[in-house]
């Protein structure tokens, strides 16, 4: 019986070193599966609350004419802080050596932007039209070396009430 | 004090133009906050400390524009802009800038 606990050692200290140089991977698939249901959840919550906020336009333009007369005016604004998870940033790198659209990169970008205009109308839920909206996105840090890498989406707008006509 | 973002006061007629106001502040995360969002930057997704830092940083930006308009006498700052850049790594620099003016 003396070989049994020698190899079951040798077993366990195999183990340790393929998790040990394996963890990087398991990290980033670990990453993938929990930023993917992050990035799933998050498009539920941004599909519910756009369709509660369709009644309200906003709009690029700034012309009002042809429209009731306006009783009051005031800035809205909105703002979010996105990141990307590690498993994006590492296909990221792959598709710099290839070209081409970054899908998985757009499809962050594309979420900070819509939660930005959603919370630009929820600063201002009494409005009746958001005029001269204009998006900004700006990055914060590259995520180079240690540094986080994340961008800043700021939306705003004139959110403006009409005048009620009685029918 | 009425903010706006287009070049007119919908509704109201403007009587006097006082020129650019202008309020900007540079702000740097804190050690606390950076653990957090290093730790929710593995996973990716919104980065809450983040969010309000800035929020906290665009609301001090307007406060000091708002309170450079009143001093000119101004009731209304119309055509604003923000714009934010890094300075350096993990500072930003928030700019709120725009016309004030009084309607009558």
């Amino acid at each position: 019986m003396e070989p049994q606990p020698h190899s079951q050692d040798s077993f366990i200290i195999t183990l340790i070193v393929v998790i040990i140089y394996a963890s990087p991977f398991l990290i980033l698939f670990a990453t993938y599966f929990i930023g993917r249901s992050i990035e799933k959840n998050h498009y539920k919550s941004i599909k519910e609350r756009e369709d509660n906020w369709t009644h309200i336009p906003a709009s690029t333009g700034k012309d009002l004419s042809g429209m009731p007369p306006v009783v009051s005016a005031e800035l809205a604004v909105g703002s979010v802080v996105i990141s990307v998870d590690r498993f994006k940033r590492w296909l990221s790198g792959i598709r710099n050596i290839f070209g081409g659209e970054m899908k998985s990169y757009s499809s962050v970008i594309d979420r900070g932007r819509r939660e930005a205009i959603l919370r630009m109308k929820e600063a201002c839920p009494e409005a009746d039209m958001f005029v001269n909206c204009r998006i900004m996105t700006s990055t914060i840090s590259n995520g180079k070396g240690k540094a986080i890498g994340c961008s800043e989406v700021l939306a705003y707008a004139t959110a403006v009430r009409f005048q009620q006509t009685d029918e | 004090m009425i903010l706006t973002n287009i070049e007119s006061i919908p509704g109201k007629n403007i009587i006097e133009h006082y020129g650019l106001v202008q309020g900007s502040t540079i702000r740097a995360k804190h050690v606390g906050r950076d653990l957090m969002a290093g730790l929710k930057n593995i996973v990716g997704g919104e980065l809450k400390g983040y969010t309000e830092l800035m929020k906290e940083a665009r609301q001090q930006a307007s406060d000091r524009m708002v309170e450079q308009a009143q001093e000119l006498g101004a009731d209304a700052i119309i055509n604003i802009r923000f714009t934010t850049t890094s300075v350096s790594q993990g500072a930003a620099e928030m700019l709120a800038y725009g016309t004030a003016v009084r309607f009558g």
